[in-house]
């Protein structure tokens, strides 16, 4: 699958395109299929988002996980900080970033 | 320390109004991040892998307490609770809003702090040696020079738009405790037959993905003419340096290909003809500097004796304490590498207590070290056992400073948008392998330093034992590397051979240290054992 992610612009946090809207957690990213490009346009054309792309993902049970490692710790947080995590209550979580 | 004039304040509380307009247009759309991306650069607003990421220069790493606290509170007022110190000496926040930048900004204005000229091709904040002003080997105090610099570098207008960014230190002993020779200019102060104070330039040294060691190109340059041999030096390179290649950019290339010969033959040149303009300030204007850094007010009778009775404190002392060229004083240094620990990070709790025990026990003065420590310059021995209780309570205390646990990292992969594999865990697993005191006195001094990518933020290429973290087809794999120095005796450490996973390469760094032992003769550092050696026993260990 193809996702979006971006940046919010106020806050520069992570955050992925759900089909209607941005969410800073990755499991609600939006496969975009072939419409990266011109969601890219229209979203930052009002200012909500920045450094806009679009990255291979994968759907599984557990939800959806970027394809390269770095984009997963982008998804997830700091793999040596729990507590600033996506999943601070979730101990286990960066076990799906490595 | 410096103390900002006028002059120094207006510039800067300027640049803060400048910005914060700059941002309301952002924010409200007039600006595109095309157009606003090079100004928050100027101000050291970077976008990293997670969030925005505010460089804050910390000039010649110095700092003062109120500076400090400042630092402290802006960890937990703007950003997570904590700042990580830099192999710059400087510190980052990792977290940082957009819309509270300007706001940030005039809090670090307010006690003199700015975050100008951290990025972008400019002249980037000028480093020193963290003993200054308080080494017994010193000749002279390097800071008024580096300050003389940073007054020349700031805000000049022919060198805001090098080819690539610049990076300037400055010491002033024979122990050179700031990798001089790896900057793009390093200048050593020295003494010449005359007994007069002057400046020995090296140029063109630098790390990334091409290490060079910067060859000396000036013997001596009489302090009346440091700025204009500073000038010609950069004026050759902003001339004829590569702008279109940005891997070729660095003056380390230009000085290569030309040659040390005539790339020096050029600046000769070049600075001939600045002398005739003039340029330089005034050597007022240098001993006006140098009224911002007369001494503290020592205690001339403070007495040698210190009490190592307990054990603890003792080790800390033997490692963490150097020579202070006052009698009854010494300089300690703060490892922020604790067992396991995330190097260089420092909570905002920990930031505060360090301003306030530098206000009680060392003259109100810190520096911030390019091994990512902190330093105390100025401590009464007999202040010294509280000190250390105080850090030791809120886990500062640890004594491993130039050991293998006192590891140099870049932010890796968890943090850096270049980045190809995550630093810290490979350090905090080596940091646990060689946590005990014993294995660290058996192995002695061993500079260990890690980078997550080619670019060098973690000077793996000056480790004893460097570590350089690379992307094999999505797979984090680490190269190690042995022999670099970054001390007067500069080297640029070997590539043993192929790659490691994290766990392959704490193993490899383990055989590495049993080869040094097995082989070790008399006082020799581990250093010393492979140069003496040579790679092949080594990759014998590893690979065999």
């Amino acid at each position: 699958m193809k996702i979006l992610t971006g940046n919010d612009l106020k806050t520069g946090a992570v955050i992925w395109w759900t089909g209607v809207g941005w969410s800073l957690d990755v499991n609600d990213a939006a496969d975009v299929a072939e419409d990266g490009a011109a969601i890219v346009a229209r979203e930052e054309g009002v200012q909500n988002v920045f450094a806009a792309y679009v990255i291979d993902g994968v759907r599984s049970d557990e939800g959806v996980r970027p394809a390269h490692i770095k984009e997963r710790i982008r998804a997830l947080g700091p793999t040596v900080r729990p507590d600033l995590t996506l999943k601070p209550s979730d101990p286990d979580a960066i076990n799906w970033v490595i | 320390m410096y103390k900002y004039d006028e002059y120094d304040q207006e510039m800067v509380d300027t640049r803060v109004a400048e910005f914060r307009d700059q941002v309301r247009r952002r924010i409200s759309g007039e600006l595109t991040e095309d157009q606003f991306r090079p100004l928050r650069l100027q101000n050291g607003l970077y976008l990293q892998l997670h969030a925005y990421m505010l460089r804050v220069a910390v000039p010649y790493g110095t700092l003062n307490s109120a500076q400090m606290k400042v630092l402290g509170d802006i960890a937990d007022k703007y950003d997570r609770g904590y700042g990580h110190f830099t192999t710059r000496q400087n510190i980052q926040y990792n977290w940082i809003k957009l819309e509270e930048t300007p706001d940030l900004l005039a809090e670090l204005a307010a006690v003199e702090m700015h975050a100008i000229q951290t990025s972008g091709n400019c002249i980037r904040n000028i480093s020193s040696d963290q003993y200054a002003g308080a080494a017994a080997d010193e000749i002279v105090d390097p800071r008024p020079y580096a300050e003389l610099l940073r007054q020349w570098s700031s805000f000049h207008p022919e060198f805001l738009t090098l080819p690539r960014k610049f990076k300037i230190a400055v010491i002033a002993s024979e122990k050179d405790r700031a990798a001089m020779k790896l900057h793009d200019i390093g200048i050593k102060m020295v003494r010449n037959d005359a007994g007069e104070i002057g400046a020995q330039f090296y140029v063109g040294g630098g790390m990334g993905r091409t290490p060079m060691i910067a060859p000396m190109i000036r013997e001596f340059v009489p302090l009346d003419q440091l700025i204009t041999y500073s000038e010609a030096c950069l004026r050759v390179y902003n001339r004829y340096g590569r702008r279109d290649n940005k891997y070729k950019a660095r003056i380390k290339i230009l000085v290569h290909e030309l040659g040390k010969d005539e790339y020096t033959r050029q600046v000769e040149e070049e600075f001939a003809h600045l002398l005739t303009l003039p340029i330089e300030p005034p050597l007022a204007e240098l001993e006006r500097i140098k009224t911002h850094f007369v001494e503290p007010a020592f205690d001339a009778g403070a007495s040698d004796e210190l009490d190592l009775s307990d054990p603890d404190f003792r080790l800390w002392v033997e490692r963490n304490t150097h020579a202070h060229k006052q009698a009854g004083y010494v300089i300690a240094t703060v490892s922020l590498k604790p067992v396991g620990g995330i190097p260089g990070d420092a909570s905002a709790d920990q930031i505060r207590l360090m301003a306030q025990l530098a206000k009680d026990y060392s003259f109100d003065e810190l520096r911030v070290t390019h091994a990512q420590n902190i330093v105390f310059p100025h401590v009464r021995k007999a202040d010294l056992y509280t000190l250390w209780q105080a850090l030791d309570a809120a886990e500062l205390g640890t004594a491993n400073l130039d050991t293998v646990g006192d590891i140099i990292a870049c932010p890796g992969l968890d943090y850096c948008s270049l980045a190809n594999a995550r630093s810290i865990p490979v350090a905090q697993k080596i940091s646990q392998r060689f946590g005990s005191a014993e294995k660290q006195a058996e192995l002695g001094e061993l500079k260990l330093k890690i980078s997550g990518c080619i670019n060098a933020c973690g000077h793996h290429h000056a480790g004893h034992i460097g570590i350089l973290g690379v992307d094999r087809k999505g797979v984090e794999n680490y190269q190690l590397l042995l022999g670099g120095s970054e001390g007067a005796d500069t080297s640029l450490g070997q590539i043993t051979g192929p790659g490691f996973d994290e766990d392959g390469i704490v193993n490899a760094v383990e055989k590495a240290t049993n080869v040094y032992l097995s082989n070790k003769q008399g006082e020799e550092r581990f250093l010393d054992t492979y140069r003496r050696i040579g790679m092949a026993p080594f990759k014998e260990a590893i690979y065999g």
